[in-house]
């Protein structure tokens, strides 16, 4: 059972955070509900929100606004509804495309940003017609969506699937690369994460945009963790396809974006056939919508669409600058905190340069034992502490680490410097019970 | 129950030193389970000699759940009559799905009992029967080849 005065130790033996400069959370804390609740009864803290963002009250009541007064389908439906619908969803549409710097026609709707890179996966290997020869570059530091779908591409195609290696502080390692000339004129694409969403290394995009661009590859890019708290501009940014998700930027989940340049969109094939992305069906054959409706069979997520809008009007209402100032703050805060417990390793930039606000870990007790991720997420969820343990999909990283799994912490706009003082003050103690322990005391 | 209850000391010890770890000849079958939602991972091996499990050997990594029931399955199986193990593994198994409703029977389970509070962390289940869910994987695979050469 909890214990009020544990806790209450724990606290008072954590270090003092300075509360200059850490004035965001408590302007927008009030909006997420969540952030009130008691988990296994202790104040939530929620450190998850690279896994997934809480929702602001805005956000859902937005979609419930939606639901509840102008439902009806979209695009096809002649009457008022339909209409409200129609011009609320490509309301959606065109606010995503103002906080990209983009126009509306190149903001693609797919259900996740993994389908947003398989869309890019299947049109990308079509169009450019793939074959044997033909190479396909990746890193090493990828999300297995950022992998999968350009192995199955390679698969079906005949290319070669080639990759960046990582440094061992977790950047990219374009030396290595240019060394070995990974990014040449046999290269057709490249597809890249903008940040880590283990290491929370921050790619230098407009660079490796200029790599892939001098050998005429195609550039596409991983934003999901990247565009909930970095300010974007497709139009100087240098990639030529940004996917991305809407959950992980307060939005709701079943909606992913794909962002491409119109030249481009327009020269890709369709991916999925059905209802919206056609312009005349005969039985013989058929034409196709322009972007983005090509990209877009069948009825799309209408409300999810309105509430991410929503969130998109809450993230520029903030300001994106701010954001992305608090998560160098609080990123600079829990790196400091992390590394003053003895036996735990970050993976990834240790310092707050270039890094975006999800930190990965292992922790080792005091007798030499690896405490495995989900014994210390366990240890940590019964103090209301939320963290994400296993692979974080992205096992080949995990593999080049040398290690199976890690702990990993991830901030946002609403975290507070109590919130990672909480998270120091239950990883020493998930290492004290870890560690105090006597082997084999029992027998 | 508490967390910290939910790891008993049996469980501590288990992880700490498993019991029957390593690969060792000579086996009949050889399997891989994994646990794609962690990445947990055993490589087991079954030697059989007539009817009875002659050794279990294993590498695996993971969550000191998985650790220590793998640990406690070796225990409970090697140099015992296929068939016991088997009883053994359905009644371990169904402590595992009880949710902490059950009276486990420690003549049986043995070391086995002190998993009856992860049952109450239904996240945890799939954990403790990792290597459990190997090992019958792995002696369904040497019965079946056994019989092949008997064909």
């Amino acid at each position: 059972m909890p214990d009020p005065d544990l806790l209450a130790a724990d606290r008072s033996g954590a270090p003092e955070a300075s509360s200059a400069g850490f004035a965001l959370p408590a302007s927008v804390r009030g909006d997420f509900p969540v952030l009130d609740r008691q988990v296994n009864g202790h104040p939530l803290v929620y450190l998850d929100s690279a896994n997934t963002s809480q929702k602001p009250r805005a956000v859902v009541e937005a979609m419930a606004d939606h639901l509840l007064l102008h439902n009806a389908n979209v695009a096809r439906a002649m009457h008022q509804l339909g209409a409200e619908a129609s011009e609320a969803f490509e309301g959606g549409r065109s606010k995503v495309a103002g906080l990209l710097g983009a126009r509306p026609e190149e903001v693609v709707f797919t259900k996740n940003a993994s389908e947003a890179l398989n869309l890019a996966a299947h049109t990308l290997g079509q169009h450019l017609a793939l074959g044997p020869g033909d190479e396909v570059v990746v890193s090493v530091m990828e999300h297995h969506s950022n992998i999968v779908p350009w192995q199955l591409l390679c698969q079906r195609t005949g290319a070669t699937l080639r990759w960046f290696d990582i440094t061992d502080d977790g950047r990219l390692d374009l030396q290595a690369a240019r060394e070995q000339d990974l990014v040449n004129e046999r290269t057709k694409v490249v597809s890249l994460t903008w940040v880590s969403n283990v290491l929370g290394t921050v790619n230098p995009i407009t660079e490796l945009a200029a790599m892939a661009h001098a050998v005429g590859a195609v550039f596409v890019v991983d934003g999901s963790q990247a565009v909930p708290q970095l300010p974007v501009d497709v139009a100087t940014l240098g990639a030529d396809l940004l996917a991305f998700t809407s959950h992980k930027m307060l939005g709701p989940t079943g909606l992913g974006v794909l962002w491409g340049r119109y030249e481009l969109l327009e020269q890709l094939p369709p991916f999925l056939g059905g209802g919206e992305m056609i312009e005349v069906v005969r039985m013989e054959g058929s034409t196709y919508a322009r972007p983005p409706a090509r990209f877009e069979a069948g009825t799309p997520p209408i409300a999810e669409v309105v509430a991410l809008g929503a969130a998109v009007d809450y993230l520029r209402g903030v300001g994106m600058q701010r954001i992305a100032h608090h998560e160098h703050l609080i990123t600079a805060y829990l790196l400091e905190q992390l590394q003053r417990i003895e036996g735990l390793r970050i993976l990834g930039p240790t310092v707050p340069v270039d890094r975006g606000g999800a930190v990965s870990f292992t922790l080792t007790s005091a007798d030499g034992f690896d405490i495995h991720p989900h014994d210390v997420m366990q240890l940590l969820d019964s103090r209301g502490v939320a963290i994400r343990g296993g692979h974080h999909c992205a096992r080949p990283l995990h593999h080049r680490l040398g290690i199976q799994a890690s702990s990993r912490a991830s901030a946002y706009l609403y975290t507070t410097p109590d919130e990672v003082d909480a998270l120091v003050a239950a990883l020493e103690h998930t290492r004290a019970f870890f560690g105090g322990h006597s082997l084999g005391g029992r027998r | 129950m508490s967390v910290e209850q939910m790891y008993q000391e049996i469980i501590l010890d288990h992880y700490k030193a498993k019991h029957g770890s390593g690969l060792r000849d000579p086996y009949e079958a050889e399997v891989t389970h994994v646990n794609p939602s962690c990445g947990d991972e055993i490589l087991l091996r079954v030697h059989l000699e007539g009817d009875t499990v002659a050794d279990v050997s294993y590498d695996s990594v993971g969550c000191s759940i998985s650790q220590a029931s793998t640990s406690v399955m070796h225990d409970l199986v090697v140099g015992r009559p296929i068939e016991e193990g088997m009883a053994t593994a359905a009644a371990f198994t169904e402590m595992m799905h009880s949710r902490g409703d059950f009276e486990p029977d420690e003549d049986v389970l043995e070391d086995g009992i002190a998993f009856l509070g992860v049952a109450q962390f239904p996240a945890r289940v799939k954990c403790a029967l990792l290597g459990w869910s190997a090992w019958k994987d792995a002696v369904a695979h040497a019965l079946a080849h056994k019989e092949e050469n008997h064909d």
